[in-house]
């Protein structure tokens, strides 16, 4: 069994209310500087590495809307 | 006709779509427990509002995986009629029963009130009894009601005729083309964030619900 972190991540140009939010803060707490603030999820398993991406495809990520990437980390 | 109101563990909306089935809309129903597999002996699956599995993960992703969603396809592939509402509307997309996905809505926070919705089909077992641009008084409660789907999508949906409703004025969850309500192709699964069971009777401070209600007798 492998130790697996699992990045899910609102799609690029699909809306993220959340990301927006803080965004919006963060400028009014005076960090002028920042922009593209997304919000995502991370998903900490261990499991059998050939099933992940049928694993995010299939319920750990909406692939509609949001992207995954995952770190085989051991 | 019969109908089956499904109940996953967090469906709150259960009780209400099955009082306005039995008491208003005076047809035979059932709850169906979410480990069920076999809906043959209904006409009209509702899958209420709530919180499934406490919305882990995202809206309804877990519950598309009880073992009554597969009975559910299989109902609606023989051309059953399937109504999801609010939580329902999202296990139906997590399921890949209708188009799209629902998101957060637009300014972050859970919208509990009445809204307008505007008919755009008035042609399916859902809205016989409506006429097209006719504005319906029907509460929401979600905090991910916002619709989004791809471009392509859209203008499928558009071009057949699936967009059931609108929200009419102010949108209150920023869904793409003010989404409140899609169809399948067939035209026999409706997803709404918007409660009709909640609009059933004057007493409840609208009936408009019932519209879309009745609608279903009309269909057999």
């Amino acid at each position: 069994m492998a130790k697996i972190k699992v990045y899910v991540t609102p799609k690029h140009g699909v809306l993220d209310p959340q990301g927006k939010t803080v965004e919006a803060a963060l400028h009014t707490m005076g960090y002028k500087n920042v922009s593209n603030v997304h919000i995502g999820k991370y998903i900490e398993l261990e499991g059998p590495e050939n099933k992940i991406d049928e694993m995010c495809k299939k319920i750990l990520s909406n692939p509609i809307i949001e992207d995954y990437r995952y770190e085989v980390t051991e | 006709m019969k109908f089956g109101v499904i109940v996953f563990p967090g469906s709150n909306c259960d009780h209400d779509c099955y009082n306005a089935v039995k008491d208003v809309l005076k047809q035979p129903v059932e709850y169906v427990w979410h480990q069920e597999k076999k809906l043959d002996h209904l006409d009209c699956v509702i899958v209420p509002g709530g919180f499934s599995y406490g919305d882990y993960l995202r809206c309804g992703a877990i519950a598309r995986f009880s073992p009554v969603m597969e009975a559910v396809k299989k109902h609606a592939s023989r051309g059953g009629l399937v109504l999801g509402i609010c939580n329902g509307f999202q296990i139906l997309t997590e399921a890949g029963l209708l188009p799209g996905a629902l998101i957060r809505n637009r300014d972050v926070h859970f919208i509990c009130r009445h809204t307008d919705l505007r008919v755009e089909n008035a042609k399916t077992p859902f809205t016989n009894k409506l006429k097209k641009g006719q504005i319906l008084n029907i509460p929401i409660a979600h905090g991910e009601g916002n619709y989004q789907c791809d471009k392509k999508t859209l203008t499928e949906l558009k071009k057949h005729g699936q967009i059931a409703f609108t929200y009419h004025g102010e949108n209150p969850n920023g869904s793409v083309a003010n989404i409140a309500g899609i169809l399948n192709k067939s035209k026999n699964v409706l997803g709404m964030m918007p409660h009709p069971e909640r609009a059933a009777e004057a007493i409840l401070g609208s009936a408009d619900g019932l519209g879309i209600l009745s609608s279903i007798l009309n269909t057999r």
